[in-house]
């Protein structure tokens, strides 16, 4: 298995030496290029022209009215009054899931690291639970807690059991919602968990031996010691969160469909459902709200490597 | 550390709240995955029993002489033959004509009231075995194999020449590459569905498990885990082969190749997991049907109007174990490789 190195050795043997890397290079450059760089490109093309032809040289230049349509609101807060209302639906139940999902994995999964950091029996075990979620496909997690959640399922038998009356868990709006955000935290926090309890293992023991040695309460030792040389993990873990966040898709378009109604249609299902799910496929339009979407990750990218500047500084110092 | 460690043996109220602290989380976490495992092996009936039973059941049947077909078992509960274990032979309303098999030419007329079913251990096997007759289920797993081994493959190879230029050689412009690859981390492919979508079409991609493989294989997390693995390697090592006038191809793969093997390890194992698990590019971009990989079988399968949910459930459980047998084996190689390069 070494058919190329008469090829790159005769390339080598022409090359001038500083140019030997581009050859290695070259071919993940290139798909780099194909897939990833040049799509940029055609996004920004994209955004400006109409119609439901998939070719470029098809479609007709309309300028900025994609992103007008997708910005014209009478009342931001009220989709209603927006020309894509859908849009807007999508934004604002981002927000909110956003808001939620990161909040309370941030919690659980700083919680569940200082737990699993403990000196406890089958702690391996323990960490391999938290974390297996994690590796399972979003199709899987969504049909797992689709089963569980379902009309007939292992959660009403318990509601049913304890008395209560059965909940149609994915067709109520509330509930569709809460369950988005459970789901994803169920099968996201394993990961974050670990990040945090690297970061726990990071904090050298003998700041721990120093405040046993003045008898520090334990409270007071988390607080002082654990919780500030914990953060720079935490500000890893809150913007990594919070980007996966933003962009989720998967296990909820599994899950509920984005239903019912729009109650859990979130950004990239609105993404989707414009350009490649109904007969009218308007790539512009999602090419534009893609764009939009870009602007958010890129804020949130940069406050990232400001706060990695920071702690690098932080430990260095 | 919550709070200090307390001397061995004894136990504070902390060890304990963190006792109850993991064992419910672990059955908030594995219990509806055991959960999944246990309904796959459930018959259709035993599927919307309600409440459901925990373990696969199935009702006991006996042979009886005289009769064609196994008889279904009731225990009576009331009246003459309260006790006794029956075989059903026919049921007309709300009497059931039935027989002792110990005694079987006696016929007892029995209320269906006065009666329960006899239930034993079963596992219904046929739900998976009936996937590879019934749908194109083996065409969907032979996708999923194909395109992450192949996309595996590939993306070792490529991101590994990748990694020992940008680690071994000193060329004008490897900065600039480096820095624009790990801005590539910073471009989801959630917002370049679109154009992505457009360029599989014009180089013919779509409908074709290489227009899921190609886009995915140059991996800016894979050049930068193997970069900083090769940066470690001793540069002598490279001299000594060059003065033996070996080729660079040659010292790539036979010498950086083989000692970067714990790197290629991790990205082998990230790989397989992205390319099993991938969805939304894969849903855009591969629209016929016998072009779907698992993800999108089940996805398609659990959107029909009569979901049947003994096969739906049983082409799950087949989905996420090649993914749990490799965490059962490699966990370590996994949680280890996670938290260095902070990606998943």
């Amino acid at each position: 298995m070494n058919l190329p190195e008469r090829p790159m050795r005769w390339m080598q043997d022409r090359l001038p030496d500083g140019r030997l890397g581009w050859l290695f290079v070259g071919p993940n450059l290139a798909i780099f290029g194909i897939f990833t760089f040049l799509p940029i490109v055609i996004d920004f093309y994209y955004s400006g022209t109409g119609g439901t032809n998939l070719l470029p040289t098809d479609r007709p230049w309309v300028g900025s009215e994609n992103f007008s349509s997708l910005l014209a609101c009478k009342d931001y807060f009220d989709p209603n009054s927006c020309v894509r209302d859908q849009f807007w639906y999508a934004i604002w139940n981002t927000v909110k899931f956003v808001a939620l999902q990161v909040s309370l994995m941030l919690v659980f999964s700083v919680l569940t690291a200082l737990v699993l950091n403990r000196k406890i029996l089958g702690r391996g075990f323990f960490r391999a639970a938290f974390f297996y979620p994690v590796l399972l496909s979003p199709v899987v997690v969504a049909l797992i807690w689709k089963w569980v959640l379902q009309r007939d399922g292992v959660l009403n038998a318990a509601l049913v059991g304890s008395g209560m009356q059965p909940v149609e868990w994915l067709l109520n709006a509330r509930s569709a919602f809460g369950w988005t955000v459970f789901v994803s935290i169920w099968a996201h926090m394993g990961f974050y968990t670990l990040i945090l309890l690297a970061g726990l293992q990071a904090i050298p023991a003998d700041i721990y031996e120093a405040a046993a040695m003045d008898a520090a309460p334990p409270f007071r030792v988390f607080r002082r010691i654990t919780l500030p040389l914990l953060m720079p993990s935490v500000l890893v873990v809150l913007v990594l969160g919070l980007i996966r966040a933003v962009q989720i898709f998967d296990e909820v378009y599994v899950l509920t469909g984005g239903g019912p109604g729009s109650a859990t249609t979130y950004l990239v299902e609105f993404i989707y459902n414009t350009g490649f799910s109904s007969q009218v496929r308007q790539y512009g339009l999602a090419a534009a709200a893609s764009l939009l979407l870009a602007g958010v990750l890129l804020v949130l990218t940069l406050v990232q490597l400001r706060g990695m500047r920071g702690t690098k500084g932080n430990s260095r110092g | 550390m919550l709070t200090a460690t307390r001397g061995r043996g004894r136990m504070d109220w902390t060890d304990w709240a963190s006792y109850l602290y993991l064992g419910l989380g672990t059955l908030l976490m594995l219990g509806p995955v055991v959960w999944l495992g246990l309904s796959s092996l459930k018959s259709p009936s035993g599927l919307i029993e309600f409440p459901p039973t925990l373990l696969p059941q199935e009702q006991a049947r006996v042979a009886v002489p005289n009769y064609p077909n196994p008889l279904p078992l009731y225990r009576i509960t009331q009246g003459d033959h309260a006790g006794q274990t029956l075989a059903e032979v026919r049921k007309i309303g709300l009497q059931a004509t039935m027989v002792d098999p110990a005694a079987p030419d006696a016929l007892i007329r029995v209320p269906i009231d006065d009666r329960a079913k006899v239930m034993h251990l079963h596992a219904a096997w046929d739900n998976y075995t009936d996937l590879l007759q019934k749908f194109a289920f083996g065409r969907y797993l032979w996708n999923s194999v194909f395109i992450t081994t192949v996309a595996a493959i590939i993306t070792l190879l490529l991101n590994s020449m990748a990694a020992f230029a940008l680690s071994k050689y000193r060329f004008a412009g490897r900065e600039p590459v480096f820095l624009m690859m790990l801005a590539t981390l910073m471009i989801p492919p959630t917002i370049i569905l679109v154009p992505n979508y457009l360029i599989a079409a014009v180089l013919g991609l779509t409908d074709n498990p290489w227009g899921v493989i190609w886009p995915a294989v140059a991996t800016p997390t894979g050049v930068f885990l193997l970069r900083q693995y090769m940066l470690t390697l001793p540069d002598d090592l490279l001299e000594a082969a060059r003065m033996d006038n070996a080729s660079e191809w040659r010292i790539y793969w036979r010498i950086v190749l083989p000692l970067s093997k714990p790197a290629l390890a991790v990205l082998a194992i990230f790989s397989v997991m992205w390319r099993w698990n991938e969805f939304l590019w894969p849903m855009v971009v591969l629209g016929r049907n016998e072009t779907f990989t698992l993800p999108l079988a089940l996805n398609s399968f659990q959107g029909e109007l009569t979901t049947q949910w003994n096969y739906l459930l049983a082409m799950t459980v087949v989905t996420l174990i090649p993914v749990t047998v490799i965490f059962a084996f490699l966990q370590r190689h996994i949680t280890q490789g996670i938290a260095s390069a902070g990606v998943k």
